[in-house]
């Protein structure tokens, strides 16, 4: 049992993304430090059982795909053979080499692991339950909830059977089934679904809305269901999973929905992958004053406290979005505010990416966003088909698009879809937090040939003066002199 | 159906917070959009909050007696379909009064969030400066029925996080740049700018509190919580105290004629239209006369900017005793109206002080203030300045006194009503002072002049 100090400044309950990047900046700040969580190793959710495993299992798919691909431009490979247990291997190197790299750090930092269950008995006191069975009170000045969320149940989708997967045993690969049901189009399921469907399983996507990942621009979608359309084997929307049943040989599904063909279909393996919940359960905040929202929120303030002074929360557990990267940033937020900065969470643009085939990445406003609020935008799209370095890619299935307030040209919001498009994103949130005028993107030079300059490149279709692409109906703005004198040469530069 | 949480929507000019009076529906009661679900008592007054939305009320999450701070969850309502689902609750109480166009940083103030902290805003009641002019210079902003959310500042991270450190609301913040960028130095500009301003009322808040004795020595006592209406007129009126310069100047009117109109006029007229001719509502249509023959009596002071604010319209208050504290519900555009249709007003508006149905929008705005403490006796007394406004005129008890009467060599009683004039000596001097009550009393004392020259 590791030594334990009974009193302690701050204790963070959950080691993700968010929980251990609260404990670390508190700990370099020089406080007294105890990081909570039941795994052997900081890491969470994401490092053990989300974006780090999922990402390795689509860097394979993304190679399977390429290679298929390269048909196309003659060279033709041989028709793979997959060692699931070597890949699981792999993969599972991955997630060690990560979440041991940050029990490292942890160490290096002073901070104190402690591996078990944490459940408050009051506003300044905790119970842990240790991995070993022992219980431990630990009293504490300040505590950060990060406890992050969990793969939401339907209740008539439960069933006790290897057959049946979440997102976390889907990520453990058993094994490549013959077929396989995601239930839920959103980006898990795309996800996972695109995973199974590289490594050789035919997969059926079923949504209960009219789209894929609901929410998300139609536009940037488009490019995916185009794909997604050839690489799995049914897509059924509007249409909702009523039943399910194991059978010797798999799982019946009983499918409803106005285009619903074959109402009972069996799948060697279904996924459900309808959502997370934040998890708030059993953590003995019925012991202080902590609220949770009616959707199950803890309640936070910008500085992320909650209603109990001594307590923060950050992460899935405050609110959506549910993303690593929002939870990383409140946990800075609140370690600050506890040091006594005055700091606030209030990000203008928090990328969000879904890591399929192509990428979709977007940050800030979105056009669906703009038109509920009925907020008058403009947009400006650059198409990849107009894109040098996406024809070289042989990926021409793209769009970058600005979102920008008509009467500043101030860009509020960017959206992309594409090959890599979430490495991309990233200037769209610098664009996006530094209140950058299209201008500023058009003026600022992008290396040639890439796919960032399609960003420039939006920015200039918005002025109507885009090098590449010719619109001779479109009305045609002042735009900066200075630049677009010396936009002039660069195709031939490159 | 789907479910609406209603938080408590802005209430208007600084208000972030209030006691709930009353809550008016229960829990399964049916409920139509603009229906006020709510009574809240504010600094001045008792406020009825309208939903947004039509629906079923499915749960109450305040009662009688709570504060109530905006954004706070109020209720929870099944709304049938989603149709509610983009509105944005309205603020209670539409602004009734004609606004000035609305500038950038007024349209601003309508905020959704306020999620940043922000240093203590010039009180409402201190004279508008020129980055908030249009705030400060009116009632809140017409409200649209959806109104947008308000777009992300434009300001960088680093920026936004030094307008957090040192205190300076970011939103308040006039950007220099290309699209209203802000940058650093905007930022220091202004947290300047507001140095300076705030230097004029440093006495605000920063008087040393007084070390009370513990009074329990000598006798029992009993402490009381001040109600919003006492501690707003105590913050107020101590501002009004250290800020301005007060000097009283004090007359007497002969209204023995007067009284005579008044009376006749009472009954013939006024009564019946649902009035009643007081000696108030003649002052009113007097004194509207006088600010237009005194601008600088209908004005306020800039000190940061070192300007006078001459207002070109003459809406007066009238302070009304009510059993919650001193109220003071303006009367508009008092030039406009003859005095049978201000009778008829200053009767139902201090009707409605006193059942506490006042709206904060009723209560601001106005340029001169009258306060009449005649019905209740004294001789005179040395009325406080209603700030930003520069001048306030207290009436006391009129009584009948002996008059040497010049051309007959006698004493003759007369009906003598003493006035007593505080005003601003910043803006306005002695001799003016002297002046305006002198009009004020003549034209009282010949109302014809009022024809002839008012």
């Amino acid at each position: 049992m590791p030594d334990t100090p009974q009193a302690t400044q701050l204790t963070v309950i959950g080691g993700g993304p968010g929980g251990y990047a609260a404990a670390f900046l508190a700990a370099d700040l020089g406080m007294q430090v105890t990081l909570v969580d039941q795994e052997p190793n900081p890491g969470g959710v994401c490092l053990y059982r989300g974006c780090i495993p999922s990402k390795a299992l689509l860097h394979v798919a993304k190679v399977l795909a390429d290679a298929r691909q390269a048909t196309h431009w003659g060279v033709t490979f041989a028709e793979p053979t997959i060692d699931v247990g070597k890949l699981r291997t792999w993969k599972e190197g991955v997630v060690r080499k990560l979440t041991g790299g940050l029990g490292d750090l942890c160490k290096r930092r002073g901070v104190t692991f402690v591996q078990g269950r944490a459940t408050f008995v009051d506003a300044t006191t905790l119970s842990v339950q240790t991995n070993q069975g022992e219980e431990q009170r630990l009293t504490f000045a300040h505590a950060i909830v990060a406890t992050g969320s969990r793969p939401t149940t339907l209740p008539h989708l439960v069933l006790d059977s290897p057959r049946l997967l979440d997102s976390t045993s889907a990520l453990a690969i058993p094994d490549i089934p013959r077929t396989l049901l995601v239930i839920g189009g959103g980006y898990i399921g795309l996800e996972m679904g695109s995973v199974y469907a590289a490594l050789g399983t035919q997969v059926s996507i079923v949504e209960m809305t009219s789209g894929l990942l609901p929410g998300v621009d139609r536009d940037l979608v488009n490019f995916l269901s185009a794909r997604l359309k050839q690489s799995m084997a049914a897509i059924m929307l509007n249409a909702t999973v009523v039943a399910i049943r194991e059978e010797p040989n798999g799982i019946r599904v009983t499918f409803e929905g106005p285009e619903v063909q074959e109402p009972q279909q069996v799948f060697d393996k279904v996924l459900v992958a309808v959502g997370r919940r934040p998890h708030v359960q059993g953590l003995g905040l019925e012991h202080t004053r902590v609220e949770i929202t009616p959707r199950g929120f803890i309640t936070v303030d910008a500085q992320r406290r909650t209603t109990e002074p001594t307590i923060y929360a950050i992460g899935d557990v405050a609110g959506e979005p549910m993303l690593a990267h929002k939870a990383a940033h409140e946990g800075r937020v609140a370690v600050r505010a506890m040091a006594g900065h005055k700091v606030a969470f209030e990000p203008h643009a928090i990328p969000a990416v879904v890591f399929t085939d192509p990428e979709i990445a977007w940050c800030g406003l979105t056009e669906t966003q703009a038109k509920q609020e009925g907020r008058a935008v403009e947009v400006a799209r650059f198409p990849w088909g107009a894109s040098g370095r996406a024809t070289t890619l042989d990926r021409n299935d793209g769009v970058t698009k600005l979102i920008l307030d008509p009467s500043t040209s101030r860009i509020l919001g960017v959206g992309i879809a594409g090959s890599g498009a979430g490495e991309l994103i990233a200037e769209g949130v610098l664009a996006v937090e530094m209140a950058a005028l299209a201008s500023d993107l058009a003026l600022s030079i992008h290396p040639h040939p890439t796919l960032s300059e399609t960003l420039m490149e939006a920015a200039e279709v918005f002025f109507g003066q885009s090098t590449h692409v010719y619109r001779p109906q479109r009305r045609r703005r002042d735009a900066p002199r200075v630049g677009l004198a010396s936009l002039d040469g660069l195709e031939e530069s490159g | 159906m789907a479910t609406f949480e209603f938080v408590l929507p802005e209430l208007g000019e600084g208000m972030e917070a209030g006691d709930v009076v009353q809550v008016l529906v229960t829990v399964g009661e049916s409920i139509t959009a603009e229906q006020p679900v709510l009574e809240l008592e504010t600094d001045k007054a008792v406020v009825e909050v309208p939903v947004p939305v039509s629906g079923t009320v499915k749960a109450i999450h305040v009662q009688a007696g709570d504060k109530a701070a905006v954004g706070q969850l109020l209720l929870t309502v099944d709304t049938p379909a989603a149709a509610a689902a983009a509105q944005a609750p309205r603020p209670p109480t539409p602004a009734a009064v004609s606004l000035p166009p609305t500038s950038e940083n007024g349209e601003n103030k309508t905020a959704t969030d306020k999620a940043v902290s922000r240093l203590p805003e010039p009180p409402a009641h201190t004279a508008p400066t020129p980055s908030g002019q249009s705030r400060s210079a009116a009632a809140p902003p017409p409200q649209q029925p959806s109104e947008p959310p308000r777009p992300a500042v434009p300001a960088a991270p680093s920026v936004r996080q030094l307008a957090r450190e040192i205190g300076v609301d970011i939103n308040q913040v006039q950007g220099s740049g290309a699209g209203g960028r802000i940058s650093l130095e905007d930022v220091k500009r202004y947290a300047r700018d507001l140095h300076a301003r705030l230097a004029g009322q440093q006495f605000r808040g920063a008087l040393p509190a007084v070390t009370l004795p513990d009074f329990t020595k000598w006798g029992v006592v009993e402490r009381q919580p001040m109600s919003n209406v006492r501690r707003a007129t105590a913050e107020r009126l101590t501002q009004s105290w250290v800020t301005i310069p007060h000097v009283t100047q004090f007359d007497k009117v002969d209204i023995t004629d007067l009284e005579q109109l008044r009376q006749h006029y009472d009954a013939q007229r006024v009564q019946s239209a649902g009035g009643k001719l007081t000696i108030t509502a003649i002052v009113l249509k007097v004194v509207a006369a006088a600010l237009q023959r005194f601008p600088q009596f209908n004005a306020s002071v800039d000190m940061t900017t070192h300007e006078i604010i001459y207002k070109t319209y003459y809406h007066i208050g009238v302070a009304v005793d009510t059993d919650r504290g001193l109220l003071v519900p303006v009367i508009r555009n008092v030039d406009q109206k003859n005095i049978l249709e201000l009778s008829v007003e200053l009767t139902q508006l201090a009707a409605r002080a006193r059942s506490r149905k006042t709206t904060l929008e009723e209560m601001q705005g106005g340029t001169f203030t009258i306060t009449n403490l005649g019905g209740l006796g004294g001789t005179n007394f040395t009325p406080i300045i209603n700030a930003p406004e520069v001048a306030i005129l207290g009436l006391a008890r009129s009584s009948i006194e002996p008059v040497y009467n010049d051309s007959t060599g006698q004493f003759t009683p007369r009906l003598m009503l003493p006035l007593a004039l505080s005003y601003d000596h910043r803006l306005i001097d002695g001799a003016d002072g002297v002046r305006f009550l002198r009009w004020v009393v003549e034209a009282l004392q010949q109302p014809f002049l009022l024809a002839l020259e008012g």
